[in-house]
């Protein structure tokens, strides 16, 4: 059973988050026989809580802490304080995540030496190649239980999937299929199949889909080595005069600040909180905050170029019947500048409800431009674009200048600005999203806004050079030895795929790390 | 036999009918009547209580609730379910009741002597709206009606969106692949 760890422990590793990069590296350690406690900022709800409603789940799950924005991004005008829709509880944004377990492509690893110097893009490459991770691909894939990969048949299609396969033809793309997914097409590692419930994104009632809640939690707290303990709002992470890390102060469930002591910690509170922590942790001998000596913690903030297109056809889909996200065309996701922008996207299968339908498909959209939209629903098909953004310097998390929250910690401002590259290549999504439904007899496509980021990256990037980034190749500041980060803040460029499947394998690559370090004494 | 009654702006109305000559008049085709603290539609038997804002206030709410966000094939019920929350918000806060009573006022004020719903076409009153979308009235009233109407589990089926599957064990046996147009 979960052992409880006592505070004055200097031995355990603490680690902020428990979502895919926190809750993969807690069972890691632990199956290792390493002591482990996770702080989580959220509640546990096992996963015959979730709810099979768009707004209570909404308020279940979801990360409503005030935040701000800034920036020419749309989201700041609509959704002035909620920028990301991830997710507050045990299991993190695992619990909300549509399942697509995409590997990145190899030059997606190069961005810089591949796409060279772009005017507004701090482009870099990434201190690991493909080939260094492919083999933690290849277990996060069995731990996932990817479909398509490991003899694990795929998701059968649904009706949206069909709209798409069927559009896909007509256009000549060669490689669309239903994904590889991290859902079950058939019971394994004591989950159930899935069973075309839709709902993904509150929760899977079955838990078909992989989630640190129900997968690696469990395991690891069944090693009596590993300790998740909820409602703890992590605050500030302490060190010693000789610059190491010695702790987490963290709010627990009834607000009372305690400490944690201990040997190493591991940063992974998605890509707004993590930055948010070490700026917070700012001390006389790091007035910048911790590991940021290179001036990077909170910059680079990526967010995928996103975007969706709806259609309308004469006859009805009922597009929300079945997995939300199980059909994927990838032949847009190559590097092919001559479409006029770097990199590549995705497009991924996608419904809402009607009321996020109603909340998303044009935010402050009214009249009957709008209404006649939603009076289809039930004939809509819908897909998400999924594509790589640039990096900018100017894109960034910082500590609000006068807002806190209830602790008393600045709340996180998030500034985003479209690079061009973003915004052609979004409207090259629209266009091929629109001719795709268009061949199957759309009478009216939708072009709809990024909704607020489910995608959170690169604001503690992996860097070769201590000058160019927060962390090395393995999470390891650059700066603080014992301290890492382990989540997808660590990215240094985006990629065109959905980053869970390289949180996870970084993760598990992480884990080997930290316990070889460990075993050889020198953290 | 049907009688209309003639909407006049909230500066000309008179104190409404009670509900027993409403009930003895009988049915007023599609219009919603006001009677005490209360808007009521005899036709589709449903009334609504209001006891912080006006009633006539509440009446013309419905009528910018569904100019708004127009779906002919949603009755008026579940536009007034939809804005019924700022009758309780205005209860609680006095900066809210004006709000919305202000911000009515002017609407009908710019709308002509026969007020806001005194203008027969919809397009004459999106013209009036489309004036005041940028006023923190209007955005409180738009905001409010995209959870307030559309979370309505009532309306859900009228768009075709089925909801809550789990416990119907979800669409595996019910219909996720059964598209046949292709």
């Amino acid at each position: 059973m979960a052992a409880p760890f006592d505070l004055k422990n200097d031995g355990v590793v603490v680690i902020i988050g428990s979502g895919a990069g926190g809750g993969t590296l807690g069972n890691e350690l632990a199956q290792k026989g390493i002591d482990v406690v996770i702080l989580e900022a959220g509640a546990r709800h096992e996963y015959e809580d979730f709810i099979n409603d768009e707004w209570d789940s909404f308020a279940q799950l979801a990360w409503t802490d005030k935040r701000t924005t800034s920036g020419d991004w749309r989201v700041a005008k609509d959704f002035p304080n909620l920028p990301a829709w991830i997710v507050k509880a045990v299991g993190g944004s695992t619990t909300h995540w549509a399942g697509a377990s995409l590997r990145f492509q190899e030059h997606e690893f190069k961005t810089l030496s591949t796409y060279g110097k772009l005017e507004g893009a701090n482009l870099l490459d990434w201190p690991i190649t493909l080939a260094e991770l492919e083999p933690y691909y290849a277990k996060a894939e069995d731990r996932l239980g990817v479909t398509l990969t490991n003899n694990i048949p795929g998701l059968p299609g649904n009706n949206n999937f069909k709209v798409m396969k069927a559009g896909a033809d007509k256009l000549g793309y060669k490689e669309c299929h239903t994904g590889r997914m991290a859902i079950n097409s058939e019971p394994r590692d004591d989950r159930n199949a899935c069973q075309q419930t839709g709902f993904c994104f509150q929760g899977c009632k079955w838990g078909a889909k992989w989630s640190t809640l129900y997968n690696e939690i469990p395991k690891g707290e069944a090693t009596g080595h590993l300790e998740v303990r909820p409602n703890a709002m992590a605050f500030k992470i302490s060190h010693d005069a000789g610059g190491k890390v010695t702790g987490v102060v963290y709010a627990d469930k009834d607000g009372r600040l305690q400490e944690q002591k201990a040997r190493i910690v591991a940063v992974a509170g998605n890509s707004i909180e993590s930055p948010r922590l070490l700026l917070n942790s700012a001390s006389s001998q790091f007035p910048d905050g911790l590991a940021n000596s290179s001036g990077q913690v909170g910059k680079n903030y990526m967010r995928h170029t996103t975007g969706s297109v709806y259609g309308v056809f004469d006859k009805p889909v009922h597009m929300y019947r079945g997995t939300t996200m199980a059909g994927i065309i990838r032949d847009e996701a190559r590097n092919d500048p001559s479409r006029g922008f770097v990199g590549g996207y995705e497009l991924e299968t996608l419904s809402l409800g009607l009321p996020f339908m109603a909340a998303f498909l044009n935010p402050g959209g009214w009249g009957r431009s709008f209404t006649t939209a939603l009076d289809h629903y039930d004939h809509m098909a819908g897909m998400w674009i999924v594509g790589e953004d640039m990096p900018r310097e100017e894109n960034r998390i910082t500590l609000h200048a006068d807002i806190k929250d209830e602790h008393g910690m600045p709340v996180a401002d998030v500034h985003f600005d479209d690079h061009a590259n973003d915004t052609a290549m979004r409207n090259h999504a629209y266009k091929q999203g629109s001719a795709l439904y268009a061949a199957v007899g759309a009478t009216r496509t939708f072009p709809t806004p990024p909704y607020p980021s489910t995608h959170n990256l690169g604001t503690n990037r992996m860097s070769e050079k201590a000058a160019d980034g927060v962390v090395n190749k393995h999470g390891q500041a650059h700066d603080i030895k014992n301290l890492f980060v382990s989540d997808g803040s660590q990215f240094t460029t985006g990629g065109a795929e959905n980053p869970t499947l390289t949180i996870v394998s970084l993760a598990i690559r992480q884990a080997d790390y930290i316990a070889e370090q460990m075993s050889a004494k020198s953290i | 036999m049907v009688t209309i009654y003639e909407r006049k702006p909230a500066h000309e109305r008179k104190p409404g009918l009670s509900r027993r000559e409403l009930l003895k008049r009988g049915g007023v085709g599609a219009l919603l009547v006001i009677s005490g603290s209360a808007v009521i539609s005899p036709e589709h038997a449903w009334g609504l209580e209001t006891s912080a804002l006006k009633p006539e206030t509440m009446a013309t709410l419905i009528q910018m609730a569904r100019d708004i966000y127009p779906h002919d094939q949603v009755p008026d019920k579940y536009y007034a379910i939809a804005v019924k929350a700022h009758d309780e918000q205005a209860g609680k806060d006095p900066a809210h009741k004006d709000l919305i009573e202000k911000g009515i006022a002017e609407l009908d004020l710019k709308s002509g002597k026969d007020g806001y719903t005194g203008l027969g076409w919809e397009e004459q009153r999106v013209a009036v709206l489309r004036e005041i979308e940028d006023t923190p009235f209007f955005q409180a009233v738009r905001g409010g009606l995209v959870v307030g109407l559309y979370n309505q589990k009532e309306v859900w089926p009228i768009f075709g969106y089925e909801g809550e599957s789990y416990s119907k064990g979800g669409y595996m046996a019910r219909g996720f692949d059964d598209i046949e147009w292709l």
